[in-house]
């Protein structure tokens, strides 16, 4: 246990890439300053000074909406000067490649970059070559750390713990980096995983990451204390993957006839942008058991939390 | 012949004096049949001594009962080419054959691609048709091999299984994912192995006999490329198949192995495959214009033993009809494709005949088999299985007039042929559709 006290606790990594090679400690760590930060930002006054004078980059690659401005206002909440980087007003769009905009970027001597972007691993080279902290926002379909440790305190607030858990994580985790993520935190903090989805969303060797594979909606969601349902881009519900939409609904659609398989006080999650109809129903989405709004004011705190857990490494403090 | 499209079956119906051959087991005793119910009740030797009461008696004097013949493989015109053939005439004509389960390839304009249409079908079936009419749904939307259909939703539907009927899907991701998709399901997934592009040109078996006429001939490996890449598939994705059509002894080759490495896969061979070879073509009889093509008599010989030791799981009709406008063509401009509902039985039976294979194995072929991988409860003798039967003659000799064919279209390859071996009765569930005296 850490003690409670005005100096974080101490976070022994530099750049948080991923879950992976986080001890079940570190992301405890994360968490109780998540905690803290969830309280700093229901107040009036929701700003700290831990990065006064920093600065931080989000350089998304990738079209986001709530994940960049989570980073932002996390940013601002705790002092540093922000600046958005977009792919579309970038030099990359004039054919300038990954590690020259990182070595371009780094010449403005960043504390802090979050990165995005659609190619799995990118984010680990752009860190190789820059001397600040990089946060992974999402690389391809690899990693999301921050999203699964949002998730993971919206778990903690709402159970207690999240030991013993049983989380089925349901729908297209072929290609999401939401789900690797959470696979492998949840492990880590001793939680029963289960992958629910079609065949064809399910990637090789998924029962050898340390989850129980279901293609059987029903039987996967039996006993379940937590559902979490991902989005399925739309470009592969027209037969590529998934038949249609409609067929994708009626089998792996969480209504509330399937959500009545999982225990009753089971609770709902999303990582959003949600397709209502397609992989969640709108009267579950919005009901009594959804976490899905809670969830986004938890990825606030946990994004303060990181930067200011990486801050701690910063030269000069 | 009732003209009645569901007559009500008499409660109590006894087969007399009857062969009985039941292709489950390979049993074969004489003795009675009794049929209540619309189900099988009892049947056996003993029967005899104790008749039941009140029941209707049909002499089959000294004729085989077996259970009616389940084709997995018919194409049937409607909708979109009721012209050549429609649920209520291709019903006729399995009557006639002793056909009393037909699966009906999707191949129709709109094909059956979507739950409504399997749907429609069935109700039209139930409505039309006086045997047991089954559509398969498209494997992929329109039959274009490019985006797999729904398959779930056709399976509640009631879609027999999965199949692009007469084409092939060329694009290897696209059979994987739905190889892989189907499984979750249970769904099986049929398919016509033939490469498009290899057959190009091609109209008939490549080989001496097509350079003599002048013709492009078809590679075996048009076939043995698509069926070895699909069983490639299958161990990748664990998916349930079948070869829909097997023509030649390489591909027979290739099915014994992938059956030894204990693969979940079975495959049927066409009717034609079993009695003909490229010779029957002759003078460009477009009536044997196939797909698959004829091959050489070695194939058929090879076809026709793995058919007997069981490596070949079903015979298919692969019924499709043509009118006179796409077949009085020249050879190689007309379209594919022969009937052959109505004469399976008795073109099976010149096997039998000839002592290629026994009695018992070919009607395996034409009922249990196929009732198994379809997982229907007919297709034996069994008490308390659907009371889908024929009596036959297996020696009754004839000389096939295209004229008696109760098929919309005529364009049978045994036009003329002197066959062996009549249905003189079919029995659907129970209720006699087909009489002939």
């Amino acid at each position: 246990m850490q003690p409670a006290s005005s100096t974080p606790p101490r976070f022994p990594h530099r750049h948080l890439l991923g879950i992976e090679g986080l001890s079940a400690r570190d992301i405890t760590t994360l968490l109780d300053m998540a905690d803290e930060a969830v309280e700093v930002s229901r107040q009036v006054e929701k700003k700290k000074a831990t990065l006064r004078g920093r600065t931080q980059i989000n350089l998304f690659f990738e079209a986001s909406t709530r994940t960049q401005s989570s980073f932002e206002l996390a940013g601002k909440r705790l002092g540093a000067d922000v600046m958005n980087m977009s792919v579309a007003s970038s030099s990359m769009k004039k054919g300038e490649t990954l590690i020259d905009t990182a070595m371009t970027l780094n010449a403005m001597r960043p504390d802090l970059i979050v990165v995005r972007h659609h190619a799995a691993g990118a984010v680990h080279l752009l860190a190789r070559k820059v001397d600040c902290s990089v946060i992974n926002a999402g690389d391809g379909a690899h990693e999301h750390p921050t999203q699964a440790l949002l998730d993971a305190l919206t778990i903690r607030r709402n159970k207690g713990t999240i030991h013993g858990l049983v989380v089925a994580i349901c729908g297209d985790i072929l290609h999401s980096r939401v789900a690797r993520s959470n696979i492998i935190l949840l492990n880590a903090l001793g939680a029963e995983v289960r992958a629910i989805g079609p065949s064809t969303l399910l990637p090789a060797g998924l029962e050898r990451m340390g989850v129980e594979v279901f293609t059987d909606m029903r039987k996967g969601l039996d006993g379940a204390d937590i559902v979490m349902m991902l989005r399925l881009q739309r470009e592969r519900m027209n037969g590529s993957f998934v038949p249609s939409t409609k067929e994708y609904f009626h089998f792996f659609g969480l209504d509330a006839e399937k959500l009545a398989c999982a225990r009753p006080d089971a609770l709902v999650m999303h990582p959003g942008p949600m397709n209502r109809g397609v992989e969640i129903a709108s009267d579950i989405a919005d009901g009594a058991q959804s976490l899905i709004r809670e969830q986004v004011e938890m990825g606030v705190a946990v994004r303060m939390a990181v930067l200011e857990a990486l801050a701690s490494h910063l030269p000069n403090q | 012949m009732t003209t009645r499209p569901t007559p009500a079956p008499a409660r109590k119906l006894l087969l007399a004096n009857a062969r009985l051959v039941d292709p489950a087991t390979g049993r074969e005793e004489f003795g009675d049949l009794l049929v209540e119910d619309g189900l099988i009740a009892d049947f056996g030797a003993a029967l005899r001594a104790a008749r039941p009461e009140g029941a209707t008696v049909l002499d089959c004097r000294g004729e085989v009962v077996a259970p009616g013949l389940i084709d997995m493989r018919a194409f049937v015109g409607e909708p979109g080419a009721e012209h050549r053939e429609t649920l209520a005439s291709a019903s006729r004509a399995a009557a006639a054959g002793g056909v009393t389960t037909v699966v009906c390839m999707p191949d129709t304009n709109p094909p059956v691609d979507e739950p409504a249409v399997v749907d429609y079908l069935n109700r039209r079936a139930r409505d039309t048709a006086i045997v047991r009419m089954i559509p398969a749904a498209a494997l992929t939307k329109g039959l274009a091999g490019r985006e797999m259909t729904e398959i779930g939703l056709l399976r509640e539907a009631g879609a027999a299984f999965l199949t692009d009927g007469a084409r092939s899907v060329t694009n290897a991701q696209v059979m994987r994912r739905a190889l892989t998709y189907a499984r979750d399901f249970g769904a099986l997934i049929v398919h016509h192995c033939e490469d498009p592009d290899l057959v190009g040109d091609g109209v008939m078996n490549e080989g001496e006999l097509a350079s003599r006429l002048g013709l492009h001939g078809i590679p075996r490996e048009a076939e043995t490329l698509m069926l070895e890449r699909d069983l490639r598939l299958v161990r990748l994705t664990g998916g349930r198949y079948h070869a829909a059509m097997v023509s030649c002894a390489d591909s027979v080759a290739i099915m014994a192995r992938a059956k030894s490495d204990g693969l979940d896969v079975t495959c049927g061979v066409s009717i034609n495959s079993l009695a003909l070879n490229e010779n029957d073509i002759g003078p460009y009889r477009t009536f044997l214009k196939l797909s698959p093509p004829l091959r050489h008599e070695d194939d058929r010989i090879a076809v026709v033993e793995a058919l007997s030791d069981g490596l070949i799981d079903v015979i298919v009709s692969d019924h499709n009809p043509q009118d006179v406008e796409t077949k009085r063509q020249p050879f190689a401009e007309c379209a594919d494709g022969a009937i052959g509902l109505e004469t399976m039985l008795a073109v099976g039976l010149r096997l039998v005949h000839s002592g290629e294979i026994g009695l018992a194995a070919l009607l395996r072929a034409m009922t249990t088999r196929p009732a198994e991988i379809l997982g229907l409860p007919q297709g034996r003798l069994a008490r308390g299985a659907p009371a889908d039967l024929i009596v036959f003659d297996p020696d009754e000799p004839f000389v096939q007039d295209p004229a008696d064919l109760h098929s919309r279209s005529k364009n049978t390859p045994f036009d003329g042929a002197r066959l062996q071996g009549r249905v003189h009765v079919t029995i659907v569930g129970g209720a006699i559709v087909y009489q002939r005296d």
